[in-house]
């Protein structure tokens, strides 16, 4: 399998900073992985995300080495045009992004400007519609919508692009907890239909473990912790770094350690319980 | 210290916000509101400030009603952090932000200087005094409008989604701010998505949908009715999930993770 995204020794530092928000990072991501970026606030993970979507270097200037290759280009020497086709990047407020009368207009605002053919763009934004289940809100006026179909209308105008790489910035944060479950599983989804590769950047654990292949925790522009789900959230220091360890990931630990429960994957609450039934000798 | 009568309050688009709401809200409650986006949650939060005037009913806010008072003389008594901090924020540096309102709120010079220091050590922001807050993260930002709102330390401390963008840690601090409040006597409303976050601090849970009030109760209570959490859409803390679904089937409710594992491993064995 290949890497989309490969980022090697980067560093980097802005003018006007004496450190470096960005410190000798290494990072492969293979096609089709599901990835979280956590770590405390200012850790350098905003700064990462935009040496990989190119607006660094391109518009932030600063002291950079290293090298970001998205599938098989190195971002330094890309411009943002085709850069936009391959990373698709939704910021944590929808309404960040979200601006024309109609729903189908902004999912097409992005193909307009490359000046994707009409019949085209009619196919794909019809498509991302079908995908995120939001063609009933075609004429609808982006700001009747309510939080979780903004983020879905959002997430279609990304998707319309065909980015084989999404980031995603804190996207549950402004979401209750049963719309972000569902935006959770929408991630999942995708992945397996279209291939996508998602990395996603995000504090609040319990939803994500059950999609997320791997976790990278940055501190101080370095990386941290690497891992599946269970490694990270099972070690000591996690929590250190500033990542919510959900309280059932816990419990699930604790049962490991003492030899209660043999278990390869953190579980669901309903899961465990039931682990814990047949765990009975 | 906080009244609601009967409150209904329609947007200009016809959406009714708040449907018939009566809450009794006591000195010194910390009180959680949850629901799901669009339940009234901030709008709610609105008429506690006097931003908003009900349509029909009364707010009372320590007895005065809304309606007579001004936003102005509402806001001594009431701090509220926005679930949005660039809305208040917009002064040249963090210091400016935080004493603008003790200015204004005529706190003598010596104070002011003192009440700005306090906020900025307790919420870790004192390396960023001289700075504009536009360069702050969005935590960093919460955590600013945070400390401006308790720099004048209001009978009434409302926060609109404090979680947002919070590191583990920083919610610890958070969770830490919010006893130091209780445990002060303050009056303190928490609007939050964050289940997790507010489960340990065991509060009074209001329970919102559709602009009315579905369940009022101790966390405990609220926590473990299923039924009023499905057609809230509110999603259950996952320990109290893990307790249901083990008592579900043989006996043994616990209060912590510790006693779970006691428990566990006494029926494994």
């Amino acid at each position: 399998m290949t890497n989309i995204l490969e980022i090697s020794g980067l560093n980097f530092r802005y003018p006007d900073s004496p450190k470096k928000a960005v410190s000798d990072f290494d990072l492969s991501v293979p096609d089709q992985e599901i990835v979280v970026l956590a770590g405390p606030s200012g850790c350098g993970k905003s700064t990462l995300l935009r040496a990989v979507n190119g607006l660094i270097p391109h518009m932030y200037t600063g002291d950079y080495s290293g090298q970001v290759r998205v599938a098989g280009n190195d971002v330094k020497e890309s411009n943002m045009r085709d850069l936009a086709q391959k990373v698709g990047f939704l910021f944590q407020n929808p309404e960040n992004q979200i601006f024309m009368f109609t729903v189908e207009r902004d999912i097409a605002f992005g193909l307009e400007n490359l000046g994707v053919p009409r019949a085209e763009m009619r196919k794909r934004v019809d498509e991302a519609m079908r995908l995120l289940e939001i063609e009933d809100l075609a004429l609808r006026a982006p700001h009747e919508l309510s939080d979780g179909q903004k983020q879905r209308v959002a997430l279609a105008g990304v998707l319309a692009m065909n980015p084989r790489l999404v980031i995603l910035d804190e996207p549950t944060s402004l979401l209750d907890p049963k719309t972000a479950a569902e935006l959770v599983g929408l991630v999942g989804r995708l992945r397996k239909e279209l291939g996508t590769t998602f990395v996603v950047v995000e504090h609040r654990l319990d939803l994500l473990v059950k999609v997320a292949d791997r976790i990278v925790v940055m501190n101080e522009g370095r990386k941290a912790l690497e891992g599946t789900p269970k490694e990270v959230l099972f070690g000591d220091e996690a929590e250190a770094y500033g990542v919510s360890v959900p309280s059932i990931a816990r419990v699930q630990k604790m049962l490991t350690a003492d030899g209660v429960l043999a278990t390869d994957r953190l579980m669901s609450p309903g899961e465990l319980a039931q682990a814990l039934e047949e765990a009975r000798p | 210290m906080i009244e609601f009568q009967d409150v209904t309050f329609v947007h200009q688009n016809g959406v009714r916000a708040l449907d018939g709401v009566s809450l009794l809200i006591g000195s010194g409650e910390t009180v959680a509101i949850v629901g799901e986006n669009g339940a009234g949650k901030t709008t709610l939060v609105k008429h506690v400030t006097g931003l908003l005037k009900p349509a029909t009913g009364s707010v009372l806010v320590d007895g005065q009603n809304t309606r007579a008072t001004s936003t102005a003389q509402l806001s001594r008594k009431v701090g509220v952090a926005f679930q949005n901090p660039d809305h208040q924020l917009f002064s040249e540096s963090v210091e400016e932000e935080m004493s603008f309102a003790l200015r204004n709120f005529g706190f003598p010079p010596p104070l002011v200087e003192q009440r700005v220091k306090w906020g900025l050590e307790l919420f870790g922001l004192d390396e960023y005094r001289k700075s504009s807050p536009l360069v702050l993260s969005g935590g960093e930002k919460k955590r600013l409008t945070l400390a401006c709102i308790l720099a004048w330390d209001p009978e009434v401390v409302i926060l609109d989604e404090p979680t947002v963008g919070q590191d583990s840690i920083q919610k610890e601090k958070l969770a830490g701010t919010i006893r130091m409040l209780t445990s002060s006597g303050k009056t303190v409303v928490v609007v939050s998505h964050d289940i997790e976050f507010l489960w340990p601090m065991q509060p009074r849970v209001v329970v919102m949908k559709a602009g009315r009030v579905l369940g009022d109760g101790p966390a405990a209570r609220v926590m473990q009715d299923r039924g009023l959490l499905d057609s809230a859409r509110v999603a259950q803390p996952q320990l109290v999930e893990f307790y249901d679904r083990l008592t579900e089937r043989p006996n043994a409710p616990f209060v912590d993770p510790l006693e779970a594992r006691r428990w566990a491993e006494g029926r494994a064995r």
